[in-house]
C-alpha cells in the first residue's frame, strides 16, 4: 500500500490486554491543573519499568469538571487491578494531594470501582469529612492551603496497551518532524494516550534477549546502526527510525488514533523523509489484539 | 389511568394512622380491596371509605385531597410511586420513606422524615419539631434521602441524624443538628439556640448566622470548592440553595463537649 508515496507495511501492531481508569484533575486554574497531571502521570511511559502507563487524554473545560474549575483528564493503565489500584493510589498521594489547590474526581463509569480518595483520606488524622453528594461520596481532607477534595473511588475498565507503528525515514529530524506531527493530531482522539516522552519512542523493544533475565531488548531488526550486523528490516535509505505507542479503552479507539496519526504523516508526502510506516508485529508472542495496518489506512482511504 | 385519589371526607376528632395507604402497600390491589384497608383511629379500627372517599386506580401516583393535621404516618415505609398531599399533615409524614417522592402542599406536624432512608420529600409549609430525627428509643435518626420544606421547621432538626439532606428555605426553632451523626442540613432563614449541640459530624449550612453555644469553635473564613459541587448537586431540587454561587464561608466545628467534628458553615454572601 502506498499513500502519497510512503509506504504502509503490510503488517500488524500487537497490543495486549490492559486495566485501565481515567481521573478527572481539577485546580484554581490550568496551570496547577497540568502540574498536578504531569506529576501523576510522570515516569509511566511502560509496564516493563513504572508499573502503570498514563498520560494526559485532554483538557477540561469548566463546564465539563465536576467543581466547575479548569481540568485535565488522565488515562492509566496496567497490566492487572491489583497494580493499577496500587499505582492509582500512590500518585494520588504523592502527586494530587500534595499539589497546590488540585482536586480529584471519577473520570469513568463502571462496576468496577478503585480506590481513589478511599484510603487517601485517612491522611486527614481523624478531621477528614466525607460528604455523599448526588449518590458519590467525596472525601475532604484538611490540608495546608485549604481542604483537598477527593472522590472515594473511580471505575476500572478492561483495556488495551501496545498499539503501535513505527515511522521509517531518511533522517533522524524527518522521523521525528513526523512523529511529533502524528502525535498532535492523535491527541486529539479521546480514549488514548501516548505514554512515551512527547508520545515518541525511539528505543522499540523485542520480546526476550541474549541475557535471560531480560525479557525485553533493542528491536535490532529497526535500528539504522546495526543494519550490516542482524536481520535488518531496514533499507539503505533509513537513518532513522521512531515508534508511537498508543493505549486505549477499546479497540476501535486505538485503530483509529492509529489511522489519524499515519495519515498526518502521509500528508506530509514523500518529500519530508519518511519513507515507510511499520509496526511492532511480534509474530503473534506478545498479544492477541492485532491491528493491520492496511485495514486500518483502507478505512482512512473509504 | 387516573391517580388513586383519597379525598378526606370524615371529620376527624383525634389522629388517624394513614401508613397502609402507600404505593407498595395498595399495588395490585382492587378499588374494593383498598376500600376495606384498616386504618387505626384510636382504640377502634375503620375502613378506608369510611374516612375517605377513594376514586382513580393508579396505585403507584396517589394523591390526597382536603387533608388535615390528624392525618399521621402518610407515606410511612413508602418503597415506590409519589405521593401529593393538598392540605395539612400530622405527624410522621414520610416516616421511614425508602423510595419515591411525597410532595405535601401544607404543613406538617412533628417527626416528619423520621428514620427516613431514602426518597425525596417536599414539604411546601412548614413542619414541627425533629424533622428528619430518631422515632423514640433509636439512636439514628435519618439515614439518607432528601426533605426539602420551604417554609420553616421548628426545634430539634435533624436531631441524630445519620446520613442525607435536610434543606430549608424559612426559619429553624432550636437545636438544629443536635447529637448529628453526618449528613448535610441548610437553613436559609433564622436559626435558634443551640445550634449543633452534641453534634458528632456532619454539616450544618447556614445562610444567617446563629447564636452559637461556646463549645462550637471559630475556625474562621475559608473558601471550599467542594460547596460548588454541593450546590450545583441541589438543581433537581428547584430550591433556593441551587441559586447559591459563594464558596465563601466561615467554619465553626463542634461540638466540642462531645468531642464532635461537626462543621456549621456560615455562607458569606458579600
Amino acid at each position: 500500500m502506498l499513500i502519497n508515496g510512503i509506504k504502509i507495511d503490510d503488517t500488524f501492531a500487537e497490543a495486549f490486554n490492559m486495566r485501565g481508569t481515567r481521573v478527572l484533575i481539577t485546580a484554581q486554574n490550568l496551570k496547577w491543573a497540568y502540574h498536578a497531571a504531569n506529576a501523576m502521570t510522570g515516569f509511566a511511559t511502560s509496564v516493563i519499568g513504572c508499573g502503570v502507563e498514563a498520560g494526559i487524554e485532554r483538557e477540561l473545560s469548566i463546564d465539563e469538571t465536576p467543581d466547575g474549575r479548569p481540568g485535565v483528564s488522565i488515562l492509566m493503565f496496567a497490566m492487572g487491578s491489583k497494580v493499577l489500584m496500587q499505582q492509582l493510589e500512590t500518585r494520588m498521594g504523592q502527586c494530587i494531594l500534595t499539589c497546590p489547590t488540585a482536586a480529584a474526581f471519577a473520570g469513568i463509569e463502571s462496576e468496577d470501582q478503585i480506590s481513589l480518595g478511599k484510603h487517601l483520606r485517612f491522611f486527614g488524622d481523624g478531621y477528614q469529612t466525607s460528604k455523599l453528594i448526588a449518590g458519590r461520596r467525596y472525601w475532604r481532607i484538611p490540608v495546608m492551603d485549604g481542604e483537598f477534595l477527593t472522590e472515594e473511588t473511580t471505575g476500572m475498565v478492561r483495556a488495551i496497551g501496545g498499539g503501535n507503528f513505527l515511522i521509517l525515514a531518511t533522517s533522524q529530524a524527518a522521523a521525528l518532524h513526523a512523529a511529533e506531527t502524528a502525535v498532535e493530531a492523535m491527541k486529539q482522539v479521546p480514549n488514548v494516550i501516548m505514554p512515551f516522552p512527547g508520545g515518541v519512542v525511539r528505543s522499540g523493544s523485542k520480546v526476550g534477549s541474549k541475557y535471560p533475565k531480560m525479557f525485553a531488548s533493542t528491536n535490532d531488526a529497526f535500528c539504522p546502526t546495526l543494519k550490516g550486523v542482524t536481520n535488518s528490516d531496514l533499507s539503505a535509505e533509513i537513518e532513522s527510525v521512531m515508534e508511537i505507542v498508543i493505549d486505549g479503552l477499546s479497540f476501535e479507539d486505538i485503530a483509529t488514533s492509529m489511522r489519524v496519526g499515519i495519515q498526518a504523516i502521509c500528508d506530509l508526502g514523500e518529500a519530508s523523509g519518511v519513507k515507510r510506516i511499520s509496526a511492532g508485529n511480534y509474530g503473534g508472542k506478545l498479544g492477541p489484539h492485532h491491528f493491520k495496518l492496511h485495514e486500518i489506512m483502507s478505512k482512512a482511504a473509504s | 389511568m387516573s391517580k388513586l385519589t383519597f379525598t378526606l371526607k370524615k371529620t376527624l376528632h383525634h389522629s388517624i394512622n394513614c401508613a397502609a395507604l402507600t404505593p407498595n402497600n395498595l399495588e395490585n390491589k382492587s378499588l374494593a380491596e383498598i376500600a376495606s384497608t384498616p386504618l387505626q383511629y384510636g382504640k377502634t379500627k375503620l375502613r378506608a371509605d369510611e374516612v375517605f372517599e377513594i376514586t382513580g386506580e393508579d396505585t403507584q401516583n396517589i394523591h390526597f385531597k382536603n387533608t388535615t393535621n390528624k392525618l399521621d404516618y402518610l407515606g410511612a415505609n413508602m418503597a415506590s410511586g409519589t405521593m401529593d398531599i393538598e392540605g395539612d399533615v400530622g405527624a410522621y409524614l414520610g416516616f421511614a420513606l425508602k423510595q419515591g417522592e411525597i410532595r405535601c402542599h401544607g404543613n406538617s406536624e412533628a417527626f416528619a422524615a423520621c428514620n427516613m432512608a431514602g426518597g425525596l420529600l417536599k414539604i411546601d409549609g412548614s413542619t414541627g419539631d425533629f424533622l428528619g430525627g430518631a422515632s423514640a428509643g433509636l439512636r439514628k435518626g435519618m439515614r439518607g434521602g432528601t426533605v426539602i420544606v420551604k417554609g420553616n421547621a421548628a426545634d430539634r432538626v435533624g436531631d441524630q441524624m445519620r446520613r442525607g439532606l435536610i434543606l430549608i428555605e424559612g426559619s429553624v426553632g432550636d437545636y438544629c443538628g443536635s447529637r448529628m451523626i453526618a449528613g448535610t442540613i441548610g437553613v436559609l432563614g433564622n436559626v435558634g439556640k443551640y445550634a449543633g449541640f452534641n453534634m458528632q459530624r456532619g454539616t450544618l449550612l447556614l445562610a444567617k448566622a446563629p447564636q452559637l453555644h461556646a463549645t462550637i469553635q471559630d475556625c474562621g473564613m475559608h473558601t471550599m470548592p467542594f460547596l460548588s459541587l454541593m450546590f450545583k448537586s441541589f438543581t433537581p431540587y428547584n430550591t433556593k440553595f441551587s441559586g447559591i454561587k459563594t464558596q465563601r464561608v466561615q467554619r465553626f466545628v463542634g461540638d466540642t463537649a462531645c468531642n464532635g467534628n461537626g462543621e456549621i458553615l456560615l455562607l458569606q454572601t458579600s
